[in-house]
C-alpha cells in the first residue's frame, strides 16, 4: 500500500509536443493518500486511461515523476511496481482452473505453497467463487471471469495499489451494483489505495472516496461527491456530473445580484468585478417551479422518469432544466421558476468564482 | 402447429445433386469399377473380384511406399509446426516491416507446385545450381541424384520452404486477435516468456494449429508434383511417395486394375486419418468447454 505523488506529471503522444493541445495529459501535481479509493472520472478521450497507464507503468510519461512512498518508480517495468491492474475486458488465464488462475501471480513469486493455498481460499470466498475452484476459466460466464481478474488483483496482500480501468463495462447492469458493492466492501477490509477509472458518474461516486474529474488532459477537479455535487469547480464538472446537468445560463454578474435577461435573480454571495463570459450555475434538483414570483420561463416538455419529473423549459431563450416532485403539481397560470440563493455558483470562463460574504 | 410436408423441395436439391455426380460420384465409380475388373482394352471387362485389393494388401511395394510417406509426413510436420510457431512469434506485429513479412511470406504459397519443384531442382544441381554449386566449392559432394538421403533432404528442405509460412500465417493471425491487456496483465502476474507462451499464447493458437496439422497431414500424405519434378521418385525408388507410385503404376505400366484399388484405399486411409484428427479436436473442445 501506499501514497502515489504525481510531480508535474504531463504527457504527450508527439515526440516533441510544441503546444497545450498535443498533450494528452496537461501537467498536473497531485498526492493521493494510501489507503484511499479515487475514481478518474471524464468522458473517452479525456486522458484518465492515459494517466492510469502512467500510473501502472505501461507508458513513460514525457514530463514528471510518479512516487510511490516517496520513491522514484518512474522508469521501473509495471512487474517492477508492484500494483495490480483490472482491465476492461476480463482477462484470465483460459486453459487454467480458477484456483489455478488466483494463484498464478503467487507461484510466479515463488511464495510457499502453503501460502498459496490459504490465501486463494481466502479471495475465493471474497468473491464467492469457492464453488468453482476447480473448473477450468474458459467456460464461465464474463462477470464470473471478472470476478476472476479483480482476484488476481487482490490475491497479493502487498500491492501498493489496485488499478481499474473499466472493470464493469462488459458486465450486466445487476451484477455491477453487486460487484461494486464488493468492491467497496473489498476497500474497508484491506485498505488498499484504489485507483478506478470510468465514463459512469454512478459509479464513480459510489465507489470513490475522492473522484477525480478530467477534461480535455487536464485535472479539472478532484473531491468528494458532495463537493462535485455543490461546488463543481468548471463548468464541465457540473455538467459531466448530474442527471441531468448543471444549469448554465449566461447571466451578468453585478455584485449580490445576477442579471438574466430583463430580470435580476439573487445570488449567495458578492463578486466583484469578473471578466470573460460569465454564468451562473444551479442543480435542477434546486430550481422550484412557482405560480410567480420569480423568473417567467415556458415549458417544452416534461419527462417522468419514475421517481420524479424533468421539466425541459426554457428562460430567456436559454434551456432550462428543473427537477420536479413526482405527483406535485405544475403551476396552473405562467409558470415561473426561482432559485436557491446559497446553491447558485458562478463561473467566469467555465472556471467557478469564489463569492464573499455578502 | 402442424408442419408442412412439401416432398417438390427435393427438386431443389437436384441440381446440385447432378453436378456432384458428374464431378465426384461417377469418376470414383469409374475408380470402382476398374479396381474390381480386369480389363485388356477395347472396353472388355473380366470380373476379378477382391483380387486386385488382396495383391495390393500383400505388395512389399505399396507398403515400402506408404513407409516412406509416413515418414515423409512426421519429419514434415515435426519441422513446420514448430518452425511456423516461432516464426509468427518473431514477426513483427505493425508498421512496415508487418506487411512486408507477410507479404515474402505469402510468395512461396503463390508459386505453383512444378514450379516448386523445377526452382529446387535447378537450385540445388551441382554445375549450375546456386545452392549444389555452393555445397561443391565447400567440399561436400552433394548430389541429390545419387544420394537417397540427400534427395530426402532437398525434398523436406523445399517443402518446409514451401509450407512453413501457411502454418505462420496461421499462427500469426491467432497471435493478432490476442487483447495488448493479457500481455499487460500477464506481466503484472510476474509470468515468464515460457508462461506467456504456454497460457496466453499456445491456447488462442491451438484452434489454427489443429487446422494447420490437419491440412500439412493431407497435403504431406498425397504430395507428388514437387518430388516427381525433383527426383522424379528416384534414386532407386528412395523419394517414390504413395501418388509418384500410383501414377507409375496405372500410368507407366497401365495396371489400372491394380492402381485402382490401391488408389480406393489411399483415399480410404486419408479419410480416415482426417476423421481421426477432426474426432480428436472437437472431442478436445468439448471436454474442455465441459469441465
Amino acid at each position: 500500500m501506499a501514497e502515489i505523488t504525481l510531480s508535474h506529471l504531463a504527457h504527450s503522444y508527439f515526440p516533441r509536443p510544441t503546444e497545450d493541445s498535443q498533450f494528452a495529459l496537461k501537467e498536473l501535481d497531485h498526492v493521493w493518500q494510501d489507503g484511499q479509493a479515487y475514481a478518474l472520472l471524464g468522458a473517452s478521450g479525456c486522458g484518465k486511461t492515459t494517466l492510469l497507464n502512467i500510473i501502472s507503468g505501461l507508458i513513460r510519461p514525457s514530463q514528471g515523476q510518479v512516487l510511490f512512498n516517496g520513491k522514484d518508480v518512474t522508469d521501473l517495468a509495471p512487474e517492477a511496481r508492484n500494483i495490480a491492474q483490472v482491465f476492461q475486458f476480463p482477462v484470465v488465464y483460459d486453459t487454467m482452473t480458477v484456483r489455478e488462475n488466483l494463484a498464478f501471480p503467487l507461484k510466479n513469486r515463488r511464495m510457499d505453497p502453503d501460502y498459496i493455498a490459504a490465501r486463494v481460499q481466502a479471495i475465493a470466498e471474497m468473491i464467492g467463487m469457492e464453488a468453482v475452484l476447480d473448473r477450468k476459466a474458459r467456460g464461465l460466464t464474463a462477470d464470473a471471469k471478472q470476478k476472476i481478474s479483480l482476484g488476481r488483483g487482490m490475491v497479493r496482500r502487498d500491492v501498493n495499489a489496485i488499478l481499474f480501468d473499466e472493470p464493469l463495462t462488459v458486465i450486466d447492469p445487476h451484477m455491477k451494483w453487486e460487484l461494486r458493492t464488493q468492491l467497496r466492501t473489498l476497500h474497508r477490509e484491506f485498505g488498499h489505495t484504489m485507483i478506478y477509472v470510468t465514463h459512469d458518474q454512478t459509479e464513480a461516486l459510489t465507489f470513490a472516496d475522492q473522484v477525480v474529474v478530467m477534461h480535455e488532459g487536464r485535472v479539472v477537479q478532484m473531491g468528494t461527491p458532495q463537493e462535485l455535487f455543490e461546488r463543481p469547480a468548471h463548468t464541465f464538472v457540473g455538467y459531466f456530473i448530474g442527471s441531468p446537468g448543471m444549469n448554465l445560463i449566461d447571466a451578468g454578474i453585478e455584485g449580490t445580484r445576477a442579471r438574466i435577461g430583463d430580470a435580476t435573480v439573487a445570488l449567495g454571495a458578492a463578486y466583484g468585478t469578473l471578466t470573460g463570459r460569465t454564468r451562473i450555475g444551479i442543480r435542477p434538483e434546486y430550481v422550484t417551479l412557482t405560480d410567480g414570483p420569480g423568473l417567467p420561463v415556458t415549458i417544452r416538455r416534461i419527462e417522468d422518469v419514475g421517481r420524479h419529473r424533468i421539466v425541459r423549459a426554457e428562460l430567456f431563450g436559454q434551456p432550462l432544466n428543473v427537477i420536479a416532485e413526482e405527483g406535485a403539481p405544475l403551476p396552473s397560470g405562467a409558470p415561473h421558476v426561482s432559485f436557491a440563493p446559497e446553491k447558485i455558483n458562478v463561473y467566469a470562463d467555465d472556471w467557478r468564482v469564489e463569492g464573499e460574504a455578502a | 402447429m402442424e408442419k408442412t410436408v412439401n416432398q417438390k423441395a427435393w427438386f431443389l436439391v437436384l441440381p446440385m445433386l447432378v453436378i456432384v455426380a458428374f464431378s465426384a460420384v461417377i469418376p470414383l465409380m469409374t475408380v470402382v469399377n476398374y479396381s474390381v475388373n480386369d480389363t485388356f482394352g477395347n472396353n472388355q471387362f473380366f470380373w476379378a473380384g477382391l483380387e486386385w485389393f488382396d495383391e495390393m494388401l500383400h505388395s512389399d511395394r505399396l507398403w515400402a511406399a506408404l513407409g516412406r510417406n509416413v515418414l515423409f509426413s512426421a519429419i514434415i510436420l515435426a519441422i513446420q509446426v514448430p518452425l511456423g510457431i516461432f516464426v509468427a512469434l518473431n514477426m513483427p506485429h505493425k508498421g512496415f516491416w508487418a506487411s512486408f513479412c507477410l507479404v515474402v511470406m505469402a510468395l512461396p504459397l503463390l508459386v505453383p507446385f512444378n514450379v516448386v519443384g523445377t526452382i529446387w531442382q535447378i537450385f540445388g544441381r551441382p554445375d549450375i545450381g546456386l545452392l549444389g554449386h555452393f555445397l561443391w566449392s565447400l567440399g561436400i559432394d552433394y548430389n541429390y541424384t545419387a544420394n537417397p538421403l540427400h534427395a530426402w533432404l532437398t525434398i523436406i528442405v523445399m517443402d518446409v520452404w514451401h509450407w512453413t509460412s501457411l502454418v505462420a500465417l496461421l499462427c500469426y493471425a491467432a497471435l493478432q486477435s490476442i487483447p495488448q491487456a493479457y500481455y499487460q496483465a500477464a506481466k503484472i502476474d510476474q509470468a515468464s516468456r515460457w508462461k506467456i507462451f504456454r497460457y496466453i499464447e499456445l491456447p488462442k493458437m491451438k484452434g489454427v494449429l489443429m487446422i494447420a496439422i490437419l491440412l500439412r497431414f493431407m497435403d504431406s500424405f498425397m504430395i507428388y508434383t514437387e518430388p516427381f519434378v525433383v527426383t522424379g521418385g528416384g534414386p532407386g525408388n528412395s523419394t517414390t511417395f504413395l501418388s509418384i507410385d500410383l501414377v507409375k503404376m496405372a500410368v507407366g505400366q497401365f495396371d489400372l486394375g491394380p492402381a485402382a484399388a490401391f488408389s480406393l484405399m489411399y483415399f480410404l486411409v486419408i479419410l480416415l486419418v482426417s476423421w481421426v484428427f477432426y474426432t480428436v479436436m472437437t472431442n478436445m473442445d468439448k471436454e474442455e468447454s465441459a469441465r
